[in-house]
């Protein structure tokens, strides 16, 4: 910065001094309160500016919860809330990748192609080939980083829209998919198998599951502590009562999903939760704390300012859309994981919609530019847990499809109508 | 004054399609210099602001800093150069916060890692040094008023130290105190041996703060004035064409009116 800030504006001696010294502190200026009356005002704000963020998504997980726990009182035993966090970590992870897509302003169509490649890959080369499973698996999530990285690269250098470049993925990746996998259309997981751990393996032992949700409250509550500290120099103070609340909240969020004394008859913590958890954490990371991920947010909002900033526009769309592929690629070794195999139609059906649909129920924008990373577990978890309790509840499929789609509909629509809100409130 | 201009434009030639929107255009800026440049609506001035700054590169002719010629093919070859441009469309992302916008390209990290309470703090002390009201510096810059959005456009380009600023009409949507700050800013910035490139509809502004001024008309340069000894009317008639003009007429007329009137 230049030091032209720290000098005084310099008055002529011969102009008149003003009537009335402007008051120090413009009594409209917004003041960011301390401890929880601040939380409180601050979430007033939002509420009426429109920002609502990720509230409708868990006052919906929350209605979900006591509508099925009532009507089967099993939903919320610890084996049926392991069916749905293992269900969640594939397509959630794959949805990770979609909110970045969105936070860009774009869509990515090709991820359950290549989720499904991802799979043929690594089944391919491990299974049929006898290559080193854990290369086969590295080998399968960089054919979706590659993948991702080529659709990224004709959107952005040749300006092909996103929509019809991942269109073509999708259908071209699913025919070279269909063509890895050869006349059987099948390959089953080896036993013991890195994949088949993938969703496999629990962590049984109460006392590693006890000690992992520990250790990730501990860290949690040290970020912010230290964070506290380096607010004292500047004037952005963060009250210990607020470090105390969010902490509190972190667990009780965890709670639903690790829940460890409720063990009783289930396996155990998933792996596949610890994995998803942890591509949660690094995204959000990326996401908010690194000049990337800065750069993601603006580049979505306005690309041409973004340009002109000196981002490398290109760059930054083409890194995202390679790690949509990547992360789509590892989400298909889940999904393989989960069915038992790789197959000719793994990633078909609905997969790609029940991403994209996660990524937007969670309070990720279609417009580009607003979002969260943790809005793909909202979502998948509010769409999986939709499913567990229809199923509960001995629902055929079709039901289901047509609650996901309206809960898809309601989430557009508050999206929408909050962006109206803000407009009108001066904020979009 | 030094001799060897900071910043030049020899020939500049710019065209969009169909549009020749710059014809061999010469500029000349040195340190501790106020140029302001003027033309009417459509003459060129932005997008000869857009060619220094890298956002369109230029067709033909040459761009020399410090002397030498340098090719600015993107805003990062003109920010490396030292030139922080302020666009008339403000070129700021609705939805990014006050902070993340005024350090977006050139943000503080500390270990790689965004260091979002140092850029706080030095937000806060470049919008306090330039007496900008604005509710909170983490909000979102969709919610401030056009006045404030427009001096957060200007906080950004003193983010770094650069050589040239350049303000593309940064006081038309500002009120009479915040004019009179941006004023005094440029005037800081040439104490401090800046070049300054500014752009105003506003005679009066552009009398108050500029050494001398550039006047493009169609996209070709009318004529370079020493601010010190030209009047309004010369540079008027050199953005219109013409000495017989709208704004000599009206002002004709309006001269003769009163005396009739006393009559
Ligand atoms: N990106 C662009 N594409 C096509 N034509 C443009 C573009 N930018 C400016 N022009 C044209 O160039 C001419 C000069 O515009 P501009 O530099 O904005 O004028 P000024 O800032 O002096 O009002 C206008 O005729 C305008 O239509
Ligand atoms: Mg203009």
């Amino acid at each position: 910065m230049s030091d032209l800030a720290k000098t005084p504006t310099s008055t002529d001696s011969d102009t008149p001094a003003p009537a009335a010294p402007v008051p120090a502190v413009d009594p409209r200026l917004l003041v960011r309160e301390e401890g929880l009356a601040g939380y409180w005002t601050e979430f007033k704000r939002k509420m009426r500016g429109g920002e609502l963020g990720s509230l409708p998504v868990v006052i919906g997980l929350i209605v979900i919860a006591v509508v099925f726990q009532l009507k089967n009182d099993h939903f919320l035993d610890a084996s049926s809330l392991a069916n749905i966090a293992v269900f969640t970590s594939g397509l959630g992870i794959m949805a990770v990748g979609i909110v970045f897509v969105l936070l860009l302003g774009e869509i990515d169509l090709s991820v359950g192609s290549v989720a499904g490649m991802g799979a043929a890959v690594w089944a391919v080369l491990s299974v049929t080939h006898g290559l080193n499973d854990w290369l086969a698996v590295v080998l399968a999530v960089l054919t979706g980083l590659v993948i991702g990285a080529v659709h990224g690269a004709f959107f952005a250098k040749i300006g092909v829209p996103a929509f019809v470049v991942t269109l073509a993925g999708f259908l071209g990746w699913s025919g070279l998919q269909i063509w890895l996998m050869g006349g059987e259309g099948s390959i089953n997981t080896p036993e013991g198998s890195v994949v088949e751990d993938l969703t496999g393996h629990f962590f049984a032992d109460k006392a590693a599951a006890y000690g992992l949700a520990a250790v990730a409250i501990l860290a949690y509550a040290a970020s912010l502590l230290l964070d506290s500290k380096r607010r004292k120099a500047p004037r952005c103070p963060r009250a210990v009562s607020a470090i105390v609340l969010r902490t509190a909240v972190v667990p009780s969020r965890g709670r639903r999903r690790v829940r460890p004394e409720r063990a009783r008859g289930a396996r155990g913590l998933p792996l596949a939760l610890v994995l998803f958890l942890a591509v949660l954490v690094i995204a959000d990371f990326v996401a908010r704390r690194t000049t990337f991920g800065r750069q993601v947010f603006a580049v979505g909002g306005n690309a041409e300012a973004a340009r002109r900033a000196g981002i490398n526009v290109d760059r930054v769309r083409i890194t995202v859309f390679a790690i949509s592929g990547m992360l789509a690629a590892f989400g298909g070794l889940f999904i393989a994981s989960l069915s038992g195999g790789a197959t000719k139609s793994l990633g078909g059906g609905n997969t790609l919609m029940m991403v994209i649909a996660a990524a937007v129920i969670g309070g990720t924008s279609l417009f580009g530019g607003r979002g969260k990373v943790w809005s793909a577990l909202l979502g998948m978890l509010v769409i999986q847990s939709i499913q567990q309790g229809l199923n509960l509840l001995g629902m055929a499929s079709e039901i289901q499809y047509m609650i996901t789609g309206a809960v898809l509909l309601a989430a557009v629509v508050i999206d929408s109508v909050s962006r109206r809100t803000q407009k009108s409130a001066g904020r979009a | 004054m030094s001799a060897t201009p900071v910043l030049a434009l020899r020939g500049v030639s710019k065209r969009f399609g169909a549009v020749q929107a710059l014809t061999d255009v010469d500029l000349e800026i040195h340190t501790g210099e106020v140029v302001a440049l003027v033309g009417d609506n459509g003459a060129g001035k932005s997008t000869l602001v857009k060619t220094i700054s890298g956002v369109h590169p230029i067709d033909d002719g040459t761009i020399e800093w410090e002397g030498r010629p340098v090719r600015i093919g993107r805003p990062h070859d003109a920010q490396n150069l030292g030139v922080a441009t302020v666009y008339q469309d403000l070129a700021l992302c609705d939805n990014l916060d006050v902070v993340a916008n005024l350090f977006l390209g050139s943000e503080l990290k500390s270990a790689s890692v965004l260091d979002e309470i140092k850029m706080e703090k030095r937000a806060r002390e470049l919008l306090d040094t330039l007496s900008i009201r604005i509710p909170s510096v983490r909000i979102p810059v969709a919610a401030l008023s056009g006045g404030q959005r427009q001096v957060v456009a200007i906080a950004r380009a003193l983010v770094g130290d650069p050589k040239v600023v350049i303000l593309d009409e940064p006081t038309a949507a500002l009120g009479v105190e915040q004019t009179a700050q941006v004023l005094d800013l440029v005037e800081r910035l040439r104490e401090r041996g800046h070049g300054v490139i500014l752009i105003s509809h506003n005679m009066a502004d552009v009398k108050a703060v500029a050494d001398r001024v550039a006047v493009l008309r169609l996209g070709r340069n009318n004529g370079t004035f020493s601010v010190a000894d030209t009047t309004n009317e010369e540079i008027i008639a050199a953005i219109t064409g013409a000495t017989d003009n709208a704004v000599t007429r009206r002002k004709a007329r309006t001269a003769t009116a009163p005396k009739e009137g006393a009559k």
